[in-house]
């Protein structure tokens, strides 16, 4: 008796795809949360991420604020503002506590993104006669645009694990088979559901890495070695002393 | 606010089973992501593996790795083992790119040092490059720390009493209270664990209590690795 047949059994049987109950219903679900409440945290934070990092000011706070949201525990969240805004809200009350838990990964990408550029070249900016909208549009976003993206990334995998486990409060999405599954014993309908949103998951991540990668500017990646670490001092030596 | 008084004994007794079910995977992790994180320090080729590797085990939703490490390992769903062995993953996953990164960070002048006034390998490596890493890697483990402890509540999902318990509980009775009392204890103890892990280092590391340098390292490296976490 394999577990991971049965899973696959149950992941593939025909009934899953049919009715109110569907997987792809359900992936529906988990990627709609998902994506509403990465995109509100992002419409809050970027903006915000963009005043520190240009600025500087309120770093301290924003360095505070993503250290101490790290503790919070996001299933403890969820259900508090379910019981705080209603029970008969629960979606809104779900969607609020993704957007908490997102805005501060979006944040330190947005700021530290801006913050990692070169001082000498904002220098440069501000020398040829840059104003401070076009040394933030044209040098700092696009710059900064692959941290960013790495923000976006932490954020919805965290929000895609967090919608998983709001499926405890009747939200839906795919981490409601596992829900359900626990009170019946269904283990292979647990397992079949986990390895779906591992999937989920993984996909996610990987077209956000694409991403990270495809924002690069040309300018910046043409002058980027392969490997980033410093070279061992025994061969530098020995590359020195052969380059004599 | 009654529930509060008439369950003091409660929120101690399961905050002390909380602090129980972290410790483990803390210093689990931490034990394993050094041999891990050396492995991908030193050889090129195995760096790109393990980090991504690590990275992928990372995106794994906590709720699912929780379901799915039982049949992988052959222990029960509803044990405490499993609650530790997916915490400890995530801790190693965590923390063997802050080993990486923090071994990478020696200067290699000193690492040539030591080599020069015959320090073998091992040696080099406990005495030298292992103290010099420390502040990087107490970077990582603090995160590791903390998003342990607050990861610990979803166990209750799968029946592993800790602070969690407050947070169903109340759930189902409709008492807000008592999941606010379990996230704000959640909260403290992370807190407190994370400036004892800030004290030790400043004991262990008598060196890096003046340097200026050490802090922006820290800082990006919690941007880095801390921003996203699972949960």
């Amino acid at each position: 008796m394999n577990l991971f047949s049965e899973a696959m059994a149950w992941l593939f049987a025909p009934e899953r795809y049919t009715g109110g109950d569907a997987l792809q219903t359900r992936i529906a679900e988990h990627l709609f949360y998902t994506f509403v409440a990465v995109l509100i945290a992002a419409v809050v934070a970027i903006p915000l991420g963009y005043f520190i990092g240009h600025t500087g000011r309120g770093r301290e706070i924003a360095i505070g604020v993503s250290g101490a949201a790290r503790a919070i525990p996001s299933f403890g969240l969820i259900l508090l503002l379910v019981l705080l805004i209603g029970v008969t809200q629960k979606p809104l009350a779900a969607i609020i506590a993704f957007v908490l838990l997102g805005i501060p990964s979006i944040l330190a990408g947005a700021y530290s993104g801006l913050e990692a550029i070169d001082r000498r070249v904002i220098d440069a900016a501000r020398a040829v006669g840059m104003t401070e909208w076009q040394i933030l549009w044209k040098v700092e976003v696009p710059l900064g645009l692959p941290l960013l993206i790495g923000g976006l990334r932490s954020a919805t995998l965290q929000i895609v694990a967090t919608v998983t486990l709001a499926a405890y409060i009747g939200l839906g999405g795919v981490g409601g088979y596992i829900i359900a599954g626990l009170a019946l014993r269904r283990f292979d309908q647990m397992l079949g559901a986990a390895l779906v949103i591992v999937a989920l998951a993984l996909v996610l991540d990987g077209l956000f890495a694409l991403a990270e990668r495809l924002v690069v500017p040309r300018g910046v990646a043409a002058g980027r070695t392969s490997d980033v670490r410093k070279r061992s001092p025994r061969a530098r030596a020995v590359a020195e002393s052969s380059a004599k | 606010m009654n529930w509060l008084g008439n369950n003091l004994d409660l929120i101690l007794q399961l905050s002390i089973e909380h602090v129980r079910l972290s410790i483990l995977p803390i210093v689990l992790g931490f034990v394993v992501s050094i041999p891990i994180g050396w492995v991908a320090y030193r050889f090129k080729l195995t760096r790109g593996l393990l980090l991504t590797l690590a990275g992928l085990l990372f995106t794994i939703p906590s709720l699912a790795l929780l379901v799915i490490l039982p049949p992988l390992l052959g222990i029960s769903a509803l044990s405490d083992a499993n609650l530790t062995i997916a915490l400890t993953i995530y801790a190693v996953a965590i923390m063997a790119r802050s080993v990486a990164d923090a071994l990478g960070s020696v200067d290699p002048a000193v690492r040539q040092s030591a080599t020069a006034i015959g320090y073998g390998s091992w040696r080099r490596f406990w005495a030298v490059e292992f103290p010099l890493a420390g502040p990087v890697i107490l970077a990582g483990l603090r995160v590791a720390a903390v998003s342990t402890i607050s990861l610990v509540t979803v166990g209750i999902l799968i029946g592993t009493e800790s602070l969690g318990y407050l947070f169903t509980n109340g759930y189902q009775r409709r008492i807000i209270v008592e999941i606010l009392a379990g996230v704000v204890m959640v909260v403290v103890i992370a807190l407190v664990v994370d400036y004892l892990l800030v004290l030790l280092g400043r004991l262990l590391m008598p060196w890096t209590r003046k340097q200026k340098l050490v802090r922006p390292q820290l800082e990006r490296l919690t941007l880095a690795t801390g921003a996203g976490g699972m949960e």
